[in-house]
């Protein structure tokens, strides 16, 4: 379909083995540097990476960890998000923190928070999460990862910071999803964005992060968000914004303007390209190549007004 | 994409069929007719299934992001059951939560008994672009 045309797996400025790794989707995590106002990417295990970390200000993205997720397609979940966890630990500059684009649970059981809390805590970095519609299906329809993450964020727990003089901000779109429709923000939070942003500078570098992806990847799946245009809209007048989404499970990333956006890949089992399987559920692959298909994502913004380099690693990378 | 619990609609029906072998004849006569509307509409996606069910239960199967048949016709007094046969977990609401079930899980279910005449518009909660609809209506047959 003709939204996912200008998509590309992976980043613009990405080498063919990196393009070519970027094509099996799975994820450890994702490291972001900024240079620039255009984002580049590459896999943390490149020495540009550590090279970058060692300049600039870095922080780490993870997702879709679905912590209690014990089906065929990755029987542990667990285990694989502490692997790649262990990667962050070995990672030899510390990033600033991390952010977690959601779905940290399978099925917003307390054990599930408790396991992922303890692996993710074990990292020892500060970390800024999202909910994913998995974190919001318990009995209160959000009340226990509200209860947990919620605590000093605004409405169904949005929140923004300041870090390096980056103006961070964490967006929910997976609550009060209505029949028929997509991710949805809400008047309430587009509100409070609109406020949020109204006093900072127009070269302030912005980096938004959101579960679904905020732009339309795959209506017929599901992959984006009704209002996410209203949302954009409101940070059009910056001359850096990234928006780092998770959902989909794998790489996608395009620029629009003074926009970039990227999905993370999941530490725990991939999904198919959209439109590619009957539905978007678990991708069953062999599972020695299981972890090609999972990764982190890493950001480093050396400077203000320099491209944010995002550099994605899976769990197969050394 | 594989999925090993997830059965062919015909030997779903099979297997429903098979199930019904308990219940006295003119019972499974009935159900083989039934399940064979299912089936088609299972099948086709399309087709509007009208089964004369009150005081019985029928079967909605969740299968690859989908609620196979999207649209029934029970009488007043039929119990819908929705059997999850995904990988992934889903959650069935009334459009505006007049009803919901838990997170259901891999082969979860979850039953709801429609009593009142009306239709009704239901959604799954994590994804909300599955929907589905219930016509109650009294001498559905």
């Amino acid at each position: 379909m003709s939204s996912n045309s200008d998509w590309k797996n992976g980043g613009p400025q990405m080498d063919r083995r990196g393009a070519l790794e970027c094509m099996v989707w799975a994820g450890t995590g994702m490291l972001w540097a900024l240079s620039g106002g255009i984002p580049s990417s590459m896999f943390i295990g490149d020495a540009k990476a550590a090279e970058m970390a060692k300049n600039g200000f870095t922080f780490l993205q993870i997702s879709d960890s679905h912590v209690g997720f014990n089906k065929p397609e990755n029987p542990n979940a667990l285990s694989t998000l502490q692997e790649a966890i262990d990667k962050i630990k070995a990672m030899p500059v510390k990033p600033s923190f991390m952010i977690h684009t959601g779905d940290i649970t399978h099925l917003s059981q307390d054990k599930q928070f408790d396991d992922a809390a303890q692996v993710i805590g074990s990292a020892g970095l500060p970390v800024f999460y999202v909910p994913g519609e998995h974190d919001v299906i318990d009995e209160g329809l959000g009340k226990s990862y509200l209860a947990r993450y919620g605590k000093a964020s605004a409405g169904s727990g949005w929140y923004s910071f300041d870090q390096n003089g980056v103006h961070f901000i964490g967006l929910v779109n997976v609550m009060n999803l209505k029949a028929g429709g997509l991710g949805n923000l809400g008047d309430e939070q587009l509100i409070w964005l609109e406020n949020d942003v109204r006093g900072l500078s127009a070269s302030t570098p912005i980096v938004i992060f959101a579960h679904v992806p905020l732009w339309t990847v795959y209506p017929e799946w599901g992959w984006g968000t009704e209002d996410g245009a209203r949302a954009l809209s409101l940070v059009k007048r910056f001359g850096s914004v990234t928006v780092l989404n998770g959902h989909i499970h794998q790489i996608m990333q395009k620029v629009e303007g003074n926009v970039s956006f990227h999905t993370a890949r999941s530490t725990a089992f991939p999904q198919p390209e959209p439109g590619k399987a009957p539905a978007p559920g678990p991708m069953k692959v062999p599972s020695e190549e299981l972890r090609k298909f999972l990764g982190i994502t890493d950001v480093n913004f050396i400077k203000v007004n320099q491209p944010l380099a995002i550099i994605d690693k899976t769990l197969a990378d050394a | 994409m594989s999925h090993p619990l997830r059965a062919a609609p015909a030997v779903a029906c099979l297997r429903r069929v098979l199930a019904c072998a308990a219940t006295p004849l003119v019972l499974i006569a009935f159900a083989l007719l039934a399940f064979a509307h299912l089936c088609s509409a299972a099948e086709s996606q399309s087709v509007p299934s009208i089964t004369s069910t009150a005081g019985k239960t029928v079967e909605i199967t969740i299968s690859n992001f989908t609620f196979a048949p999207p649209e029934i016709t029970i009488a007043p007094g039929t119990t819908v059951k929705w059997i999850n046969q995904d990988d992934i977990p889903h959650l069935v609401a009334e459009k505006n939560l007049a009803f919901k079930s838990q997170a259901l899980d891999t082969n979860d279910s979850f039953s709801f008994t429609f009593s009142a005449p009306g239709e009704v518009e239901y959604y799954c909660v994590l994804h909300p672009h599955m929907t589905g609809k219930i016509i109650v209506k009294a001498g559905a047959a």
